[in-house]
């Protein structure tokens, strides 16, 4: 059974013993390691060594896209496509063209914000193996956990369980794969 | 120090009521969807609401069977019921938005327990909004060549120099955008339902939805990111869409229409009837469900209040229609400002428009009327009434007297204009019942952050608390040297 885990976990009641929890982990020398709660807990990100996530560029790029889409799509139809001169305007009638752009933009990075966060999130991920601990449920309840990978460089099943039941969980489990 | 508990609750309400945990907020609102037995009057209230749902299906076949002219339509009342009840449904939609965005952006903690069925609201609100434009076409199937942009046979592009075309863009978008920023925040609380439900359909379908998530911290880090990005977003969108939606009237040239106060004054009118619709749906939903503890009396009177200020809003804009028409000396737009107030036909609608929308109001200066719970649910009926006439106003008064006297005409609505007004009212009820039904009502995970037991303890303080602890000890320490 030892042989193939994917981590250990252990279960904490409170969002202050997970974060202490986590910093200690980190502080051991761990990296491969995720912090499960009901809600966000901003403390984790810096407690785990959380990077800032591209996310914010990626959504920028999305708008700047929408913007050049919405006022290309317009110059298209009514400059090089099918000039017609409608009210007196200008073919490139840059003011009118201003709402279906600005719509646009906000748009593509709506999209980009909810499927690139999705995408980096690996979602949808219907199984993953910390679902096989059934405690694991708690995890949308109220309960926190913390879990080292197997494949973390340091792991050692008998060390790192050890180790892990020195942080105050509640319960330490295995997690097969 | 210790910082007085009275004078914290007074400073800043508690926003969730009742001693709770995680798990105990947690089961109250998953109950509702997972355990409890659906209660007896949710079946008379979605029978009910079904049925004059069926006066949409009926309306909308006999429509498409004969065409618009089985509406009271007319030249040069050409925009009528379809215009004035899709401006009416997208305003109540837009609280929804500034609920879910704006008081996101400004920190306003209140709206964490209103935001779930004011988003559900803003959703079924423009379905029923769309449906009327749309259907204004007579032929929709055959509209979308100058609706949207696609290579068509034809070779006809939409003119985009033209408000409706950008009305298109703005209520599409704003659709999409609330349906998105909806779901985000329910994939934490569908996660939820499927850990806990035991019927395993439910599970199953519940999984689908919760896209299997885990609560896993780097997945909160970008949730939290897209969250706040999406209420960044939604934010210039919910303003720009009722701007548009008020462009449809200030770029023409019609006397009435043609002024350039109507985006802010449709933004604040759409918010008012907006909150009114919250309340409307909010006070009966909390007794109904119990959740007397998570939507709390002091989130009804900030209702209350937001409805009183954006009311004001509203009513300055009346006043500034009448002034402009009378300040630009020019004949159509003094003769309109006369016609609509006191000379014309339909005066009795402008009054009944300032009695709803002003007057109304005033009570809620008043503590006793802004807190208690049937004043603030029959001052929203009556402002939704309210809002309901601005746009009856603003369209067949502007409309009934053209340029020339000749082209003059009355307008009233045949019961085909009311069979679908209501239907939709219904079909909105309907789809309200079922979200009650199968979605949790309150975000849960939200909610769960406005416990004591959220904060992480030892490592930074709470900004907010520190800042109150500041202030309070300044304002009692005694004066030195005394």
């Amino acid at each position: 059974m030892a042989k193939n885990i994917y981590g250990i976990l252990a279960e904490f009641d409170t969002a202050t013993q997970l974060v202490d929890a986590a910093r200690k982990v980190r502080d051991a020398g761990y990296r491969k390691t995720d912090a499960f709660s009901p809600f966000p807990l901003h403390e984790i990100d810096e407690a785990l060594g959380i990077k800032r996530s591209i996310l914010p560029y990626l959504i920028f790029a999305g708008g700047i896209t929408g913007l050049l889409a919405g006022f290309g799509l317009q110059y298209f139809v009514h400059v090089i496509d099918w000039p017609i001169i409608v009210g007196g305007r200008p073919h490139l009638s840059l003011p009118a063209f201003v709402p279906p752009a600005y719509e646009l933009t906000i748009l593509f990075s709506a999209f980009v914000a909810v499927f690139g966060m999705l995408f980096l999130n690996g979602l949808p991920s219907p199984y993953h193996p910390v679902f096989n601990v059934p405690r694991f449920a708690l995890a949308t309840r109220e309960k926190f956990f913390l879990v080292v990978e197997a494949a973390d460089e340091k792991f050692d099943h008998e060390e790192t369980r050890k180790f892990m039941e020195t942080l105050g969980a509640q319960e330490v489990f295995d997690v097969p794969e | 120090m210790q910082v007085d508990k009275e004078l914290q609750q007074k400073l800043r309400p508690a926003m969730v009521e009742g001693e709770h945990t995680f798990a105990s907020v947690t089961d109250k609102i998953s109950d509702v969807t997972l355990k409890k037995r659906t209660p007896f009057h949710w079946f008379i209230g979605f029978g009910i609401s079904f049925l004059v749902a069926q006066l949409l299906l009926f309306s909308v076949v006999w429509l498409l069977a004969n065409g618009i002219g089985v509406w009271g339509n007319n030249q040069p009342v050409g925009w009528a019921f379809d215009i004035i009840n899709f401006v009416w449904w997208i305003g109540i939609g837009h609280a929804g938005t500034l609920i879910s965005a704006i008081l996101l952006l400004l920190n306003q903690k209140w709206r964490t327990s209103i935001n779930r069925f004011a988003e559900a609201m803003t959703l079924f609100a423009v379905a029923c909004a769309a449906m009327f434009p749309l259907l204004h076409t007579g032929r929709p199937w055959l509209a979308a060549y100058w609706l949207f942009p696609y290579p068509n046979t034809m070779g006809i592009w939409p003119q985009f120099r033209s408000p409706l075309i950008w009305d298109v863009f703005a209520v599409s978008t704003y659709a999409t955008v609330s349906l998105l920023f909806w779901y985000v925040g329910l994939i934490p609380d569908f996660a939820t339902l499927r850990d806990r439900a035991k019927n395993k359909y439910y599970r199953f379908v519940y999984a689908i939805l919760a896209w299997g998530w885990r609560g896993s911290a780097r997945h909160w880090h970008r949730y939290e990111i897209t969250y706040l990005i999406l209420a960044g977003l939604s934010t210039p969108l919910v303003l720009s869409v009722h701007s548009i939606v008020s462009f449809d009237f200030a770029v023409s040239q019609i006397p009435g229409w043609h002024a350039t106060i109507f985006p802010p004054y449709f933004v604040a009118g759409a918010i008012f009837a907006g909150f009114a619709m919250v309340l409307i749906l909010c006070i009966p939903l909390r007794h109904w469900y119990r959740m007397q503890d998570f939507i709390t009396h002091t989130h009804l009177v900030y209702m209350g209040k937001v409805m009183l200020a954006t009311g004001l809003i509203v009513c300055y804009g009346y006043a500034m229609e009448a002034f402009f028409g009378w300040y630009s000396v020019a004949e159509y737009e003094v003769f309109m400002v006369k016609n609509r107030i006191w000379e014309g036909p339909y005066w009795w609608s402008y009054w009944l428009l300032i009695l709803c929308n002003g007057l109304s109001i005033q009570l809620l200066w008043f503590k006793r009327f802004r807190e208690s719970e049937f004043w603030l649910f029959t001052i929203s009926v009556v402002v939704s009434v309210g809002m309901w006439l601005e746009r009856f106003v603003i369209i067949v008064t502007s409309l009934h007297r053209d340029f020339l006297p000749s082209s003059w005409a009355m307008y009233s609505p045949q019961i085909w204009d009311w069979t679908m007004f209501i239907g939709t009212i219904g079909f909105f009820f309907t789809l309200i019942y079922l979200f009650v039904r199968f979605v949790p009502i309150i975000s849960i995970f939200e909610v769960r952050t406005l416990l004591p037991d959220a904060h992480v303890h030892g490592h930074q303080q709470d900004f907010d608390e520190s800042v109150l602890e500041v202030e309070y000890t300044y304002d009692r320490t005694d004066p030195p040297n005394s």
